[in-house]
């Protein structure tokens, strides 16, 4: 079955001609190159701050762009995904043969590619550009990595390479930002004075005589393939261009290559051993002569660092602290920032409380906008450092280690380390974990991975767990060590790996069978993290969590506000004043709570939280966060705007706006019992933990999956799981504890 | 037949032919995992698989089963 996220349109037209027609506004330039090659990190120089993540013309999935200016030509440069090779098998590789061609005349193809060679693995680095150069589309090189392999002591003859490559090559150095205008002007020129450059690699001449066969059993008046695509037809066996081909075209296409292809083996070697064969022997006589490689290989840092992080012992060991360490910062680094926001927010309502008369706009804006919203934007701090140390864990090379580790446990749930870090980025969003499994070649492991990565917990889960942690689990320490709170965050982290692999391995005994799949992962070589890297992607994420406050957060918020203002009952104004007309100063304060706890109870809010209220009582709950976890549906931060609403509201005498951790502590039941003991705690971030309340996750889903269905499924099989758990944690906790 | 899962850690040999016609062949034909070609166990995970495989200067993790795949010379 095709993937159908590859929904990227198939190149099956002319070229785009090499020059740009003139009316274009800009010019546009594809980056592409191996995995770990520094190409991100050179893309993010180029483009500085411009870069956002959105839609390549013509391809529906999202990468990543950026503009720069080079004299006053402007481009449009897009980060296509690292790939080893132009035989697409993935989704992410698709995407990148869909952009390298082009689309007809209002998708062009790129004016220029810009191929990132790793200058320590220049072998296996020239294979993919031996291939892109076949495009036909002009290319500059970028040579990275030189520092390191000078350290190692290959010494590359630049020269003597371009030659040999007859495109320009250019050293440089991203990060301390060497070489980078030799680049801007070579690839200005690169599309000024456009050159198609020359196929370097002589296939064998029984394949080239099959390649023709095809290509005139193919042709037909309107349409004409492009020769390279014809190659890869023939080549790859089984992979995306075929399923696409097919998925347009019809089975039938393919009986000229099928008969090609068996031809091509009765001769013993394989269409695609032929092509790997004939480029490794060109690579290898030009390394020869342009490279001179070190008489001895020298123990680098990477594998010294490797003897301790794979080791049999230290290794688990190092990777079980990282995570715990991981996640006991994020609790202690942010708290002090998160003091002085809610602080501010704190003083900001009370001041709006003192200018903005009493009534329905004054309990709009302090109880609900910024006692909502200003209790989710308190949870900036923890979301970027998050980021920050998955972003530093990712740069440095060390999640790969991760996924080596992991993978025999990923094997026997009937996944692969491949995705592993999918998931692991789950931990920071499900929405860019969910779009990082197009690297993972095989559909089956693929929707495994997405169905099961929204378990993983996210950051939006984090300001419900640090509520109810720093309200209700007392802060000590066991043994002088371990800090309960700090545990018990680490529990709830593990929570959703621990119940991931049972519904992945459920998924794979029945809707997603089949044979088992590869896995093949370079563990590229220790570095020192990008910081520009590690903070850019901190603040992409903390703005993105920002926006999500300021629209659907915010939007939510103001319904649930309105839900629990109105209706307004007058009625109960006038019998309260008149009951305070002849009370006490004490009676008085006591008779203004009441009448706040029957005005929110009354409440339209109120209302629909007590005909829910028989469902969530087995929980432990009250029928207030009874209510605050149905409006956090759309988003699951929204609990917290919510419960800041609604404990709000509940405290009318206050003058102040309420901090929402001891409001929540004060809480009673009817009968004087605190509402929230620990394990009541526990149950809601147990049930928050597990439940699938995230717009964006489904529509996420949606999209990667091309269906509904596996959305729907999703947020079946999660809330479900969510209730039980929940159900189980109160009713075994209260009779335990 | 002596293939890249009989090697014991820092042992290295010269790879003859991969086997098979599958998408698997040509990914590992790609990375450089070409005839004549040395490759070298350094390690394996610890809990015994996957393995880390060094070639052509880089280091890569495949399962014992892809290792299978890889015919090398006869020692």
């Amino acid at each position: 079955m095709a993937v159908t996220a590859s929904r990227t349109p198939l190149p099956i037209s002319d070229h785009t001609p090499l020059s740009p027609s003139p009316v274009r506004r800009r010019y546009l330039i594809a980056v592409i190159g191996n995995p770990n090659t520094g190409k991100t990190t050179l893309f993010n120089a180029l483009t500085g701050l411009s870069q956002h993540t959105g839609n390549y013309p013509g391809v529906t999935v999202e990468s990543a762009l950026g503009e720069l200016t080079i004299e006053g030509d402007r481009f449009l440069a897009v980060d296509l995904p690292g790939t080893y090779s132009l035989a697409p098998r993935a989704p992410d590789e698709m995407l990148a043969v869909s952009v390298l061609f082009g689309h007809g005349k209002d998708i062009p193809a790129p004016d220029v590619v810009l191929c990132v060679l790793d200058a320590t693995n220049l072998d296996r680095n020239l294979y993919l550009l031996t291939q892109v150069l076949e495009t036909g589309r002009p290319v500059v090189v970028a040579l990275t990595m030189m520092d390191l392999a000078q350290k190692q002591g290959i010494v590359i003859d630049v020269e003597a390479l371009q030659k040999k490559l007859a495109v320009p090559v250019v050293p440089v150095h991203a990060a301390r930002r060497i070489g980078l205008s030799a680049l801007q002007q070579t690839i200005r020129q690169a599309v000024r004075a456009p050159i198609a450059p020359m196929s370097l690699i002589q296939l064998p001449e029984i394949f080239i005589r099959e390649v023709v066969t095809v290509k005139l059993a193919l042709a037909n008046g309107q349409r004409k393939f492009p020769r390279f695509l014809i190659e890869r037809l023939l080549i790859d066996a089984g992979g995306s261009i075929e399923q696409e081909l097919v998925r347009q075209l019809g089975e039938s296409i393919m009986t000229p290559v099928y008969a090609a292809r068996e031809r091509l083996i009765a001769t013993n070697t394989s269409p695609s051993q032929m092509e790997t064969n004939a480029r490794y022997r060109w690579i290898t006589e030009t390394i020869a002569t342009v490279v001179r490689q070190p008489l001895t290989v020298n123990l680098t840092w990477t594998d010294r660092i490797d003897q301790i992080v794979t080791h049999k012992f230290w290794g688990l060991f190092v990777f079980l602290v990282a995570m715990a360490v991981t996640f006991q910062s994020i609790f202690s680094w942010a708290a002090p920032l998160m003091n002085i926001i809610e602080g501010t927010f704190s003083a900001l309502g009370t001041r709006v409380r003192n200018v903005v008369p009493d009534g329905p706009l004054q309990s709009l804006v302090v109880d609900g906008v910024i006692g909502g919203v200003g209790a989710v934007i308190t949870f900036v701090p923890q979301i970027a450092i998050l980021f920050g140390l998955i972003a530093l864990l990712e740069d440095s090379g060390y999640m790969a280690r991760a996924a080596f580790l992991m993978d025999r446990i990923m094997a026997s749930f009937g996944l692969s380390g491949r995705s592993f870090i999918p998931l692991l980025s789950s931990f920071a969003c499900a929405v860019p974990g969910i779009m990082s499994t197009r690297s993972i070649d095989n559909h089956r492991d693929r929707i495994a991975t997405i169905l099961i990565a929204p378990l993983m917990s996210c950051s939006a889960r984090l300001p419900v767990y640090v509520l109810f942690i720093s309200a209700f689990i007392p802060n000590q320490t066991m043994g002088g060590v371990v800090g309960l709170q700090g545990l018990t965050l680490f529990v709830m982290y593990t929570l959703g790996l621990i119940v991931a692999p049972p519904v992945a391995l459920l998924l794979k005994r029945t809707i997603l069978r089949g044979e088992s799949v590869p896995f093949l992962l370079e563990l590229p070589p220790f570095k020192i993290p990008a910081w520009r890297v590690v903070f850019f992607r901190m603040y992409d994420r903390s703005l993105a969590f920002l926006r999500r406050a300021g629209t659907i957060i915010l939007a939510t918020t103001i319904l649930v506000w309105a839900l629990s203002y109105y209706p307004t009952q007058p009625h109960l104004t006038e019998e309260f004043r008149a009951r305070s007309a002849t009370a006490t100063p004490e009676e008085q304060a006591r008779l203004a709570t009441e009448e706040a706890g029957i005005r929110l109870r009354e409440s339209y809010l109120g209302q629909a939280g007590h005909a829910i209220e028989p469902l969530v009582r087995p929980l432990g709950w009250d029928w207030k966060i009874g209510m605050a976890t149905l409006a956090s549906f759309p988003a699951r931060e929204v609990i917290i705007a919510a419960l800041g609403t609604i404990y709000n509201l509940g405290n009318e005498q206050s003058e102040e706006s309420v901090e929402l951790r001891s409001a929540m502590q004060a809480e009673r039941w009817p009968d004087g019992r605190p509402v929230y003991t620990p394990i009541v705690a526990l149950s809601v971030m147990v049930f928050f933990a597990l439940c699938c309340q995230c717009g964006a996750t489904l529509a996420t889903i949606k999209r990667e999956t091309g269906s509904w269905g596996y959305a729907a499924f999703t947020f079946v099989y999660m809330t479900s799981l969510a209730y039980l758990g929940a159900l189980v944690v109160y009713q075994v906790g209260s009779r335990v504890l | 037949m002596r293939t890249l899962a009989d090697l014991l850690p820092t042992q290295a040999a010269r790879i003859r032919s991969i086997s098979g016609f599958d998408g698997l062949t040509q990914r590992l034909s790609e990375l450089g995992f070409t005839p004549g070609q040395f490759v070298q166990v350094v390690r394996f995970a610890p809990l015994g698989d996957p393995m880390q495989i060094r070639i052509r200067g880089f280091n890569i993790a495949l399962r014992r089963n892809e290792a299978r795949r890889i015919i090398l010379d006869p020692s």
